[in-house]
């Protein structure tokens, strides 16, 4: 029996597991104490809590517990790695190289830290994606200080090649950053194997609540430092300060621990129910795959469906199934999907994009479903679209003048 | 964003969607908006040559609901009324009737912009001056 509606949307964020919840209960109610509370049995579970936790999240990522600061999430956690190894290093240098892909949190830093006096450098991707690791290497002078690219991309999935970055800003000296918030308890991420610095994260990615994630920041070889972007008591190691999220950071290290479980059996059940997706969804005509699909994370894929609007497209389902999409209609500014267009996509085609992001609890009866009602969906959007219509009739459309207004 | 009723009922059963014969001089043909905006409308209309009345209208649209559902309306709004009745239709008379929000007003702005093309490519044909209509203000 299927349950209405249906989730396919796990790159926006992903539902608690139950046993997240379960183990976070207990410190809203009885052990409620502040962790910073040193002196007495309230304070003293809580940091207990807080450093179990702590543990957990350094575990999957293959850290040491010390390296690991609680934020708010990964918004937080970036804007704490651009702007404090920017204020930090600032004798150093004052230029950082990141890509045009970044999720915004990244990109509205990068821009802020231009107007603090810092020099940006935006590399262009690939079609597939991907960073060119000749430009990368091109593009770092001595007054770079750090080299910022996603572990993987929250549009189309991508997984950047992190070890040949992080190889080459060793040969040169210079730190990597990492927002690695939809790679994270998804895929195997090891800031030691990967030659990390610093890295984001957040728990209500992976199954775990919203309000909370980490910074992780290396204290050997190198030892990184950051300036703290948040004062007011210096916890976290002076670096972030603010009264610990116990019952957050309690759900995000239980978040972690089964991820570190469940990870590998998910990622291959998750990838062959996207590539049942994928598949029965690319037999319509004109459907095309956007980014690598060689590397990815193994759980989305996004998809354009030419001649067919993306809003126009999820109208025909959403409220039975809950996916995402690269139109301009669909985002408040208006503006189609930039990681589409640094794609090199047409506007068109990232108008007719639709994201699904698979997750723990998605079944293959929802999948089945979900490919009945989108190819329902297409062609009868098809059958009301002049742009097919044309298509079909052999129309150049590049030809047309079209009017804009 | 929730949709109004009636864009839903619009999207799920739209009422005139289909394609007149271009060639005939008693069509008129609008095509307005670009592929890179995410809107195109095609709308058409079939006038009655004895009585001047709009006769049939049609419509095919890339876009979202709201656009879909603009489109939609105006092809039921035409049909029966005259060509000089026509171009009288304002785009927030669209966004009344289907209670577009703010973000959505400029679909209904493509719409009486495809109005106003159909009618303009039907005047064409049979030798009459083009209608200049001012720049559509988005309230």
């Amino acid at each position: 029996m299927l349950k209405f509606p249906i989730y396919l949307d796990h790159n926006a964020t992903t539902p608690c597991d139950p046993r997240v919840v379960e183990a976070m209960i207990p410190y809203f109610t009885n052990n409620f104490g502040n962790a910073a509370s040193r002196n007495h049995p309230f304070g003293w579970q809580a940091e207990e809590a807080v450093e179990k936790s702590r543990e957990q999240v350094a575990k999957l990522i293959g850290a040491d517990p010390k390296e690991i600061i609680f934020t708010s999430g990964a918004t937080e956690a970036d804007n704490l790695a651009l702007k404090g190894v920017f204020e930090m290093y600032a004798s150093k240098g004052n230029h950082i190289i990141t890509c045009n892909i970044e999720h915004k949190a990244v990109l509205d830093t990068c821009k802020h830290i231009e107007k603090e006096g810092g020099e940006v450098t935006y590399l262009k991707v690939n079609p597939d994606g991907l960073v060119n690791l000749e430009e990368l290497e091109a593009a770092i002078k001595p007054t770079t200080i750090l080299i910022a690219i996603m572990y993987a991309n929250n549009e189309i999935g991508t997984v950047m090649p992190m070890k040949e970055i992080s190889a080459i800003a060793k040969k040169k000296g210079v730190l990597v950053f990492t927002d690695a918030t939809q790679a994270v308890g998804k895929i195997p991420v090891d800031v030691n194997k990967d030659g990390i610095d610093l890295l984001a994260m957040t728990a209500h990615k992976m199954y775990g609540p919203k309000g909370v994630g980490a910074l992780y920041v290396r204290r050997k070889n190198p030892r990184v430092k950051v300036t703290a972007q948040i004062d007011g008591g210096g916890h976290e190691r002076g670096m972030r300060s603010g009264t610990l999220n116990v019952p957050g950071i309690v759900g995000f290290g239980k978040a972690c621990e089964l991820c570190m479980h469940e990870m590998e059996s998910e990622a291959k059940r998750l990838s062959a129910l996207r590539d049942k997706l994928e598949n029965a969804l690319l037999k319509l005509e004109e459907a095309y795959i956007n980014g690598s699909q060689h590397h990815r994370l193994p759980h989305v894929t996004n998809i354009s469906f030419k001649y067919v609007e993306g809003e126009g497209l999820m109208m025909g389902f959403n409220k039975e199934i809950a996916v995402s999409s690269g139109s301009a209609c669909t985002s408040a500014s208006l503006e189609p999907s930039y990681v589409l267009k640094a794609l090199g996509l047409g506007d068109d085609l990232a108008h007719s994009s639709l994201r699904f992001g698979l997750g723990r609890f998605t079944t293959e009866d929802q999948i089945d479903y979900t490919i009945e009602q989108v190819t329902k969906t297409v062609n009868k959007l098809r059958e009301m679209s002049p742009l097919w219509e044309m298509y079909k009739e052999g129309v150049d459309m590049n030809s047309i003048e079209w009017a804009h207004h | 964003m929730a949709y109004s009723e009636k864009v839903l009922g619009h999207y799920q059963n739209p009422k005139n969607v289909g394609t007149l014969d271009k060639n005939k001089s008693n069509v008129g043909t609008g095509l307005v908006g670009a592929p890179e905006c995410g809107d195109v409308m095609r709308l058409q209309i079939e006038v009655d040559e004895a009585t001047g009345l709009i006769r049939d209208a049609k419509f095919k649209t890339f876009g979202c609901g709201s656009a879909i559902a603009s489109s939609s309306l105006a092809t039921e709004w035409l049909k029966g009324k005259t060509v000089d009745e026509a171009v009288k239709i304002d785009n927030m008379e669209i966004v009344e009737e289907l209670n577009l929000p703010p973000v959505k007003i400029h679909c209904s702005v493509l719409a009486e912009d495809a109005i106003k093309a159909a009618i303009n490519d039907y005047r064409k044909k049979n030798g009459l001056p083009e209608l200049k209509f001012e720049e559509s203000v988005v309230h």
